[in-house]
């Protein structure tokens, strides 16, 4: 069964990608679809199967390095983790799909985005049932590679180009870290196998390693690796100028990949890898302090956006943040719930902003829309739905996800604790803003496209809305029931079993009745706030942004993080090429070099050619001076 | 003794370029002479298929080995293999038919010569890697410059004299000093028999000189910075099937004399020296990638990538450990296959515009598309993805790197960052964007033969990246081998205080 799980995405992929063309379009979709239903609907019996009698299963497919001690496998790792994960990227992963065949009517390429879809999830679900790092990475980098055809699937666009490749690049980047951290895993413990190198972590606490002449605890420096590799999966502080242009693909694309499923796959390495970073209290300060200053940084670019996908990606790059800052204090059940729940109303508020982008003709500016809640009635319902889930907004999802970080974060005893849960509350009101703004601007207040008539506006086919639907329940009633489940204190039944660590238990303490109230309660009162400043009376918002303008375009320009990587590291890369390509290779080597040679045997040849004048006076006269020189200095002697 | 299959590799491509040139040579005819090497070069890759089934891979010592009285008492011509040397013995068998099936497209003029030429080329680079002798290696590793100097210097571009000339100064300096090393090896030792060489092993006394003047033999060919430099001006006007062959074969000649050579028969000087090498490695896989990226040309943007890739290999082979050597050897391995690809993709949209600029072209994926999937795959072989057999050689290189100096191998690793960066702008630039320039869109998509030829590579990249072990396991036990005889992992043991 797990295999039909992995492979059946994979068998879709192919089918669509290479006999596309000959099966048509209609068939292609109908097979990548119902392929990947069929494994999310295995998923769900796994997940279920996983729920009820904690079933674990480990099957190895093939052996795929064996280079000295190094022994790597192909492998299907089922657990809760997994299960979790398995369930997450199955299920959007064929509601996108069906999503897929509306959105991408008009679109000459069907076969091939269907293809890539496929064989994305594909890619995603070696990642997560891997059980060992080596072919974690390989479905990272394989998840990469497919986000990479799909950011630029329109491929004549240049900016879609532009931010495939920077999206490569910079997980590259990311990965650069993460593959140290395994060659650091394989060089203490010889091998790259999950389990046993878990096994070995207790036996090398103190162990201390020298590192670009730093001294760092071993532990810490595996952790610190492999989160450089999170970091650029899940876009987080430094590494995530890739995911706002990501936004160059297509939407579904955006719901799949950079919302739901790949981006979280860094909170998953991290949830992971509890058994090692459970000993680390450096690198979970680490993460926590990246996570926090993600959550508040894109939170802060998300407020003042006009792009409706943009403000979507900084707002998935912010709840990516608190994902983060859950597991750097330790509660990584927690991540893993908001992880769940994220997964659910951020897809729906994508695929949401995707139906509506559709009715507009591909406007994606908020400033160009508005005034339209009557005309799409069902988008705008649903889309309030996710944004209530993605505030916060009492019993729905985001609240018992979101609120429980908060929380977690208060009560922890970590250096950061408190203050991670101040910027929590903090951000989660900032979000509750830009969410508000983003649902006001596109459906209330006037209509303002000028190029379509407010008549066109339609509503999206049935293949759009039933995804949204199902979205919407689960964004609706994923956190109440498997709130329990996922970060219940019931001790007497684990569900995470052995996939999550935790050196001590989590305190059950509750914080302070007020802290509890503080976050359900602002995030309400920014509603009518937000109706009130976005609606009702914009000059106020004038006013502020024409008072604070500097701070408004550093926003505005996201912290200058684009500007500021071109003149760092772009400019200076391509100058520096050319340097060493004109002057040092040019110049110095092959001038004193192959050139430099030549020249010189062709100018002592110049030299010698010349002695040979064929005057014989000349040589009489050589001869003479040399007979004499010659004589000169036999009698000298 | 047994059928002599090694000598039967070695000779059948000359058999076949005699045939060819003892047929009358008429416009008709340039067909079937074409067949004549095809044929030839299949039969030469299914032995050598044949040879690698019956190897057995679990033995140390050198199988099919033959020995012939040449000069007596000085030089026997002494051939053999083992696990590593056959697997490039493969590689040639297989490249060399790709070749041969391209030249119709790019050779306008003496096409029996120009078959006459690769398949002398074949019949050195098969001597190269199952001599075991040294001058008999010798013999092989500089009668190639001759084929190769004639294709580049007949056939090539515009600038052909100036590169051939290049080509051929950089090769032959580095070997004037290999042949001095090899007469002083003789004269310390008394053979130049590779096994006999092995046992008796060269006192370390001489060994820096000797290591240094077989470095410079091979530094030139792999090439390492900053000898590099003839690579991208031979690669340029060299014609595609030359490109390939250079690429693919010729530089892992190279790579395949430092493991056969410098550490089987210099052990200490190869530790004395691992800092110089890292150090060259490191610039090379640096400093050529940067160069890589601003490249213009596409043909010199791949020569300058293969320098990088290179860069991995010799880091690799002086790590000293069974991972660093493997994926030294699983590189080259890769890179013959990948470089090969490219150079075919290259000299496909050659043949139609007859520009190597990069900026000319651009949109192709519209009217190209199955051009446009080959060299993805090879783009993202050349990148290492996981999934492609780049991945696997890049990735173990870099373990056994870790294992002994983690800051090169941190330092070759950003090399990984550069590598994705200038193969994916190569690819944005060319395949992907708007179709602009008219002549480009008048461009067809690939033909039978070229779809038969870049598919014969697709498989082996992506087959041996999710299955590699048919590799690694025939060279694992004389890797081992290797390093266990020469005690190369004094290092290792050093370090740990056994």
């Amino acid at each position: 069964m797990e295999y039909l799980i992995l492979f059946l995405p994979l068998i879709g992929s192919i089918i669509s990608g290479f006999f596309g063309k000959t099966i048509g379009d209609r068939l292609s979709q109908l097979i990548t679809c119902i392929l990947v239903s069929i494994s999310a609907l295995l998923s769900l019996f796994i997940f279920f199967k996983v729920v009820s009698s904690g079933y674990e299963h480990n099957a190895i497919i093939a052996t795929w390095i064996n280079s000295g001690s190094l022994n790597v496998d192909w492998s299907i790792k089922v657990d809760a983790l997994s299960a979790v994960m398995l369930v997450v990227v199955t299920l959007v992963s064929s509601l996108v799909h069906i999503y897929s065949v509306g959105y991408m009517s008009h679109d000459p390429h069907k076969p091939r985005f269907m293809s890539y879809l496929s064989l994305f999830t594909f890619a995603m679900l070696t990642l997560v049932t891997s059980d060992n790092f080596l072919q974690l990475f390989f479905g990272w980098e394989g998840v990469g590679l497919c986000s990479y055809f799909l950011i630029g699937f329109w491929y004549k666009k240049e900016t879609a180009n532009a931010a495939a490749i920077k999206a490569f690049i910079v997980n590259r980047v990311g990965d650069f870290g993460f593959a140290l951290g395994i060659f650091l895993i394989f060089y203490i413990f010889g091998t790259v196998n999950y389990d046993e190198v878990f096994l070995k972590i207790p036996e090398i606490i103190d162990q201390k390693i020298n590192f670009l002449s730093f001294k760092f605890n071993t532990i810490d420096l595996i952790c610190l690796l492999l989160f450089i590799g999170a970091m650029g999966k899940s876009a987080q502080f430094l590494l995530h100028t890739w995911l706002p242009d990501a936004m160059e693909g297509p939407t579904p694309v955006s719901a799949l990949i950079h919302a739901a499923t790949m981006v979280t796959a860094g909170v998953f390495l991290v949830v992971r890898c509890s058994p090692i970073y459970e000993y680390s209290e450096l690198a979970l300060s680490v993460i926590t302090l990246v996570g926090m200053t993600t959550a508040f940084f894109a939170a802060t670019v998300a407020l003042v956006q006009t792009d409706i996908k943009k403000i979507i990606a900084y707002s998935t790059c912010s709840q990516l943040g608190y994902m983060f800052f859950a597991a750097g204090v330790g509660a990584y059940n927690v991540a893993m719930f908001h992880l769940f729940t994220h997964a659910f109303f951020k897809a729906l508020l994508f695929l949401g902003s995707g139906s509506v982008i559709h009715s507009f003709k591909d406007e994606q500016d908020v400033t160009k829309m508005g005034g339209v809640f009557r005309k799409l009635p069902y988008t705008y319902a649903l889309m309030v739905i996710g944004t209530l889930a993605l505030t916060g907004f009492p019993f729905l999802s985001g609240f018992y996800s979101k609120d429980a970080i908060i929380e977690f974060a208060y009560i922890s005893d970590t250096k950061f604790g408190i203050y991670a849960a101040g910027i929590g509350v903090l951000t989660a009101v900032m979000t509750s803003i830009y969410s508000w703004r983003l649902i006001f601007k596109t459906f209330h207040g006037d209509y303002k496209n000028k190029y379509l008539s407010i008549d066109t506006m339609h509503e999206s086919p049935l293949s759009m809305m039933l995804p949204l639907v199902l979205l919407a329940v689960g964004a609706i009633f994923s956190g109440f029931l498997f709130k329990e489940l996922f970060i219940g204190h019931d001790t007497m039944y684990n569900f995470w079993g052995e996939s999550i660590k935790f050196l001590e238990p989590l305190g059950k303490e509750h914080p302070p009745t007020w802290f509890l109230f503080l976050t359900p309660t602002l995030v309400v009162v920014t509603i009518p706030l937000s109706y009130y400043l976005f609606v009702k009376n914009t000059k106020i918002v004038d006013e502020i942004v024409s008072i604070n303008m500097p701070v408004y375009i550093f926003l505005q320009k996201k912290w200058y993080f684009d500007e500021l990587y071109d003149q760092i590291f772009i400019k200076p890369s391509k100058s520096f090429g050319i340097f060493l390509w004109k002057k040092i290779d040019g110049l110095i080597i092959d001038k004193f070099g192959p050139d430099g040679i030549s020249n010189l045997v062709k100018h002592f040849s110049f030299k010698a050619v010349k002695f040979q004048s064929g005057y014989i006076y000349q040589y009489a006269f050589i001869m003479l001076l040399g007979f004499s020189i010659l004589l000169t200095l036999l009698i000298v002697k | 003794m047994n059928f002599p299959i090694l000598s039967s590799l070695i000779l059948l491509p000359t058999i076949g370029a005699l045939f060819i040139f003892f047929v009358r040579s008429s416009n008709s005819q340039y067909q079937s002479s074409k067949y004549v090497a095809l044929f030839i070069t299949l039969a030469n890759f299914f032995l050598s298929l044949y040879l690698w089934i019956v190897f057995d891979k679990s033995i140390v010592d050198f199988q099919f080995v033959e020995e012939r009285e040449w000069i007596s008492g000085f030089v026997n011509y002494k051939v053999g293999v083992d696990g590593i040397s056959i697997l490039f013995i493969l590689l040639t068998t297989f490249i060399t038919p790709i070749c041969v099936i391209t030249v119709n497209a790019t050779i306008k003029n003496r096409l029996k010569d120009f078959l006459i030429a690769i398949l002398i080329l074949e019949t050195f680079m098969i001597g190269v890697f199952c001599s075991l002798d040294l001058v008999v290696f010798y013999l092989f590793f500089e009668a190639g410059l001759i084929p190769m100097f004639l294709i580049i210097g007949i056939w090539g571009g515009e600038r052909r004299v100036y590169s051939a000339f290049k080509f051929f100064l950089y090769t032959l300096l580095g070997s004037v000093l290999m042949l001095v090393a090899i007469i002083s090896i003789y004269w310390i030792t008394g053979t130049t028999d590779v096994i006999k060489l092995y046992e008796l092993g060269i006192d370390s006394k001489y060994q820096n000189l000797l290591w240094l003047a077989f470095f410079s033999s091979f530094a030139v060919k792999t090439p390492m910075w900053p000898v590099h430099t003839w690579l991208p001006d031979a690669h340029v006007e060299a014609p595609t099937a030359g490109s390939v062959l250079l690429a693919a074969i010729l530089l892992k000649m190279a790579g395949y004399g430092f493991i056969r050579f410098s550490l089987g028969l210099f052990p200490d000087a190869s530790l004395y020296f691992v800092p110089l090498v890292y150090t060259l490695s490191l610039i090379a896989i640096i400093y050529t990638s940067l160069v890589a990226l601003m490249q213009e040309d596409m043909k010199k943007l791949i020569a300058y990538s293969s320098v990088a890739h290179m860069g991995f290999v010799t880091l690799g082979i002086f790590t000293m450990t069974q991972q660093g050597i493997e994926g030294s050897i699983f590189q080259m391995i890769s890179h013959g296959l990948v470089s090969a690809a490219l150079f075919l993709c290259v000299g496909v949209v050659y043949d139609r515009l007859h520009t190597r600029l990069i900026n000319r072209y651009g949109g192709l994926v519209s009217i190209m598309p199955k051009y446009a999937i080959v060299f993805m795959v090879f783009t993202l072989g050349a990148l290492g993805l996981p999934g492609t057999s780049g991945f696997i050689g890049e990735f173990l290189v870099l373990m056994g790197a870790f294992k002994k100096n983690i800051l090169v191998a941190t330092i070759a690793s950003l090399g990984v960052i550069l590598g994705a960066a200038y193969m994916l702008w190569l690819y944005k630039r060319i395949i992907f964007g708007k179709l602009i320039n008219e002549d480009v869109k008048k461009m067809v998509d690939l033909k039978r033969f070229e779809i038969v030829t870049l598919w014969l590579l697709v498989l082996p990249i992506i087959f041996f990246g999710f299955y590699p072990e048919p590799l690694i396991n025939s060279i694992e036990v004389s890797v081992a081998n290797m390093i266990d005889m020469n005690d190369l992992d004094k290092i290792n043991k050093l370090a740990l205080g056994e």
